[in-house]
C-alpha cells in the first residue's frame, strides 16, 4: 500500500473516532424495567451522569424552627403584606432563609433598603412579594404537580438572585429570502435537535394544543398535521432533558397518546405544563415593567440580564425546578421544614408607596 | 511475486490504452472526459475511469438537479443570514420547508415554501430524467431493463411523499423538508402524529424487505466469496454450465437449512427484496392520514395489537375531568 493510502486511511480513522467520541455518550447505560416485561418500558440512567445530578440536587440544612408565641410580624414591623401572620421569630428565620436561599452573596440589601427595611424602593423587593405568594399558589392549588413535597424558593433559586434555567421568548427575523419557522436550527432546548427551538412560549405561556395524536383510527377528524407534531415533539425532548428522564417515564411504550396505559408520572407532568403556564401568565410576566425598568438587575448588582432579547420577561420551564431530577431533590422534602411559607397570605399587594 | 487473486486483487491488469467501449449509435453525443486508469480506484474497482456518457438526457438532469441543489442550499444559506461559517456549522440542521398548512396545495410565496415548491419541482424532473438515462443506456447496451425499474421503486416513495401523499391529504404542508436532520425530525414526528408508525403493516413489511434485503446480499456476498477457490464469482457461467463452486454453494445452503436459492434465482429474490422495501413503503406512506389516522388505534381495533396486563392502576385522561385546568 502506497504511503498516500496509509495516509488517507489514517485520517478516515481520525475523523470516524472524532465523530464517534462527540456523538455518543460514554457507558454505562443503566436500564430498570417499569412495565411488563418484553414492552421497552425502562428507566434510563448513566449512572456516571446521575452521581453528578445527585450531588447537584442536595437540600441545604434546615434551621432550627422558630417560636410561633408573641405577637405577629403585622404588628411589630410596617408595610409587612404578605409574611404578617408569622411571629418575629419565624419573620426573622424566613428572611434569613430567603436571603441563603437567594442572595447569599448580596445579603439583605439585595431587596431592603438598610436605612429603611420597610420602604419598597429597591424593585427586588416587590418581586420577592409576588415571588412568596407563587410560592403559595404552588403549595395550596397545585398539589396536583407537587404533592405534599410542595416547593420553596430554593427548589428554584439555589443560591442564585436569578435561576439558572429561565427562557424567553425566541425573536425571530421577519425579513429575509426564507421565512424563519423557529426551527431547522441547533436547539439547546431540545437536545441540539432541529426541532422548534421556542417550545416554551406556545405551550408554557400561551395555550395552544399540545395533543397532535388522533382519538379514532379513522382520518377527518383532527387538524393536526406534522409540522405541528414538530413542536410536540421539541417540548417533550425539554421535558425529558429538564427532568432528566426518557419518553417511557410518562408515556407507554406503544401509543404516546394512549392515558390508560401510561406510567402515573404523566398525570403529574400533566398538571406541571398547566402549573407552569399559570404561573407564567399569574406571576412571573405581570412583573415584567420592574424587570423593564431595571434590565440589568437592582443598582448595586449582581449585573445581569433580566429580560429576554425581545424585552419580556425570563420565564419558568420543567427544569428551573427539576434542574435534570425527576422529582427536584430527588423527592427531598422541602417544604416541610418551612412552616412560614404555609403562612403566607394571597392579599392582593399594597401599592409600593407605603414608606 | 505478485499472485493473482480474483476478488480482491492486488494486480492491476492494464493494457496499452483504456477501453472506450463498444461504438455509439448515429445522433448519439459522444462519450465525455476520456479516460485514465486510477490505482486506489483499482483496490475496490475498475481501475479505469471513464468515458462518461452523459447525453441529452444526463446533461439536462444534472442541469435540472444543480438548479434544485442551488435553490436548496441558497435557502439554507439565507435562512443563516448568508453567514458562511454558520452555514458550515448548522449544514447538518439547516432546510428548506414545506409551505405551512394555511397554503394547502396554492402556490404560497416564495419565501414562505414557495421555493420549496420550486426545487421540489426541479429535482422531480431532474430525478425522472435521470430514470430514462437509466433506461435508455441499458437499452442501448442491449441489457434488460431492471436497474431503471428498481430506481422506479425509489422514485415511487419519494413521490409519495413529496407529491402523492399531499395531493391527497390537500396540502403541501404534508411534504418533507429538504436538510438533513430535519427530515428525520419530520419522520420522527410523522410516526408520532399519525399514531405509531410501527403498527402499520405496510412499514412493517418495508422493514422485512429492508433487513431481508441486506441478510439476503450477506448471504450472497459471503457465498460467492466463499466459492472464490473454486471460480465461483463466474456466476453467470455457472448459471448455464454448474461446476463444483456453485455445486458447493447450493450444498452448503442445502445442508445449512435444507433449501438453496441457485445461481440465477438469488439474484431474482435479491433484486425483488430491494425493490419491495420501497413500493410497501410507499404504501404504508400513502395510507396514512388518507385512510388511518391512528395506526396504533387501527392496530387495536383489529386485534393486531395486543394488550398487556397493568402494572399500575389505570391514568384516566386528565382533560375529561370536570373543571380541569385547560
Amino acid at each position: 500500500m502506497r504511503f498516500s493510502t496509509q495516509v488517507l486511511l489514517g485520517l478516515a480513522a481520525l475523523v470516524c473516532t472524532v465523530v464517534i467520541v462527540l456523538s455518543f455518550e460514554r457507558p454505562p447505560v443503566r436500564s430498570t424495567q417499569i412495565g411488563f416485561r418484553g414492552v421497552g418500558m425502562q428507566d434510563l440512567n448513566n449512572p456516571r451522569t446521575l452521581a453528578v445530578r445527585v450531588a447537584a440536587n442536595r437540600l441545604p440544612e434546615v434551621p432550627e424552627a422558630a417560636d410561633t408565641d408573641g405577637p405577629k410580624a403585622s404588628e411589630l414591623y410596617e408595610n409587612v403584606q404578605v409574611l404578617g401572620e408569622l411571629s418575629a421569630a419565624q419573620f426573622g428565620r424566613i428572611m434569613q432563609a430567603m436571603t441563603e436561599w437567594i442572595a447569599p452573596a448580596q445579603g439583605c440589601t439585595y431587596c431592603h433598603n438598610p436605612e429603611n427595611m420597610a420602604s419598597d424602593e429597591v424593585y427586588t423587593k416587590v418581586v420577592s412579594r409576588r415571588m412568596l405568594q407563587m410560592t403559595r399558589r404552588i403549595n395550596t392549588d397545585w398539589t396536583a404537580h407537587v404533592g405534599q413535597v410542595g416547593v420553596t424558593c430554593y427548589t428554584c433559586h439555589r443560591g442564585q438572585p436569578v435561576p439558572s434555567e429561565v427562557w424567553a421568548t425566541a425573536v425571530l427575523p421577519h425579513s429575509g429570502l426564507q421565512a424563519q419557522r423557529g426551527q431547522n436550527h441547533p436547539a439547546p432546548a431540545a437536545n441540539d435537535s432541529s426541532l422548534p427551538g421556542d417550545p416554551f412560549t406556545p405551550f408554557l405561556l400561551q395555550a395552544n394544543e399540545i395533543r397532535v395524536i388522533s382519538n379514532s383510527s379513522l382520518p377527518g377528524r383532527n387538524p393536526a398535521n406534522t409540522m405541528q407534531a414538530e413542536w410536540t415533539y421539541s417540548l417533550m425532548m425539554t421535558m425529558s432533558e429538564g427532568l432528566g428522564v426518557n419518553c417511557t417515564h410518562c408515556h407507554n411504550s406503544r401509543s404516546f397518546a394512549n392515558w390508560e396505559t401510561s406510567p402515573p408520572a404523566r398525570l403529574t407532568a400533566w398538571h406541571g405544563i398547566r402549573m407552569v403556564r399559570d404561573l407564567n401568565t399569574a406571576y412571573i410576566t405581570p412583573l415584567q415593567p420592574l424587570w423593564a425598568a431595571n434590565p440589568r438587575g437592582p443598582a448595586d448588582g449582581p449585573h445581569g440580564a433580566r429580560l429576554g432579547p425581545g424585552g419580556d420577561a425570563l420565564k419558568i420551564n420543567c427544569a428551573t425546578c427539576h434542574q435534570g431530577a425527576n422529582r427536584p431533590f430527588y423527592g427531598a422534602p422541602m417544604l416541610e421544614g418551612y412552616p412560614e411559607l404555609r403562612l403566607i397570605s394571597a392579599g392582593p399587594a399594597r401599592a409600593a408607596s407605603a414608606e | 511475486m505478485p499472485e493473482y487473486q480474483n476478488l480482491f486483487t492486488r494486480v492491476q491488469v492494464r493494457g496499452p490504452t483504456p477501453y472506450p467501449g463498444v461504438p455509439l449509435p448515429r445522433g448519439d453525443v459522444p462519450r465525455e472526459g476520456g479516460s485514465r486508469l486510477v490505482r486506489l480506484f483499482g483496490y475496490f474497482g475498475d481501475a479505469q475511469v471513464g468515458p462518461i456518457y452523459l447525453g441529452q438526457l444526463g446533461i439536462l438532469s444534472i442541469f435540472f438537479g444543480f438548479i434544485a441543489f442551488e435553490i436548496i442550499g441558497l435557502n439554507m444559506l439565507a435562512s443563516v443570514n448568508w453567514n458562511i461559517g454558520q452555514f458550515i456549522r448548522q449544514l447538518f440542521w439547516l432546510a428548506l420547508e414545506p409551505p405551512p398548512a394555511q397554503y394547502g396545495l396554492r402556490m404560497p410565496p416564495l419565501r414562505e415554501g414557495g421555493w420549496w415548491l420550486v426545487a421540489g419541482f426541479f429535482l422531480t424532473l431532474s430525478i425522472l430524467l435521470w430514470w430514462a438515462r437509466t433506461y435508455r443506456r441499458a437499452r442501448q447496451l442491449g441489457m434488460g431493463t431492471h436497474v431503471a425499474w428498481a430506481f422506479m421503486a425509489a422514485i415511487w416513495l419519494y413521490l409519495v411523499l413529496g407529491f402523492i401523499r399531499p395531493i391527497l391529504m390537500g396540502s403541501w404542508s404534508e411534504a418533507v423538508p429538504f436538510g438533513i436532520f430535519p427530515h428525520l425530525d419530520w419522520t420522527a414526528a410523522f410516526s408520532i402524529r399519525y399514531g405509531n408508525l410501527f403498527y402499520n403493516p405496510f412499514h412493517a413489511l418495508s422493514i422485512v424487505f429492508l433487513y431481508g434485503s441486506t441478510l439476503l446480499f450477506a448471504m450472497h456476498g459471503a457465498t460467492i466469496l466463499a466459492l472464490g477457490r473454486y471460480g465461483g464469482e463466474r456466476e453467470i457461467e455457472l448459471v448455464l454450465d454448474r461446476g463444483t463452486a456453485a455445486e458447493r454453494g447450493g450444498l452448503f445452503w442445502r445442508w445449512c437449512m435444507g433449501f438453496n436459492a441457485s445461481f440465477e434465482s438469488i439474484h431474482r429474490w435479491a433484486w425483488w427484496f430491494a425493490v419491495l422495501c420501497p413500493i410497501t413503503g410507499g404504501i404504508g406512506i400513502l395510507l396514512t392520514g388518507t385512510v388511518v389516522d391512528n395506526w396504533y388505534l387501527w392496530a387495536v381495533d383489529r386485534h393486531f395489537a395486543p394488550s398487556y396486563p397493568a402494572l399500575w392502576a389505570p391514568v384516566a385522561d386528565p382533560s375529561l375531568l370536570q373543571g380541569a385546568p385547560r
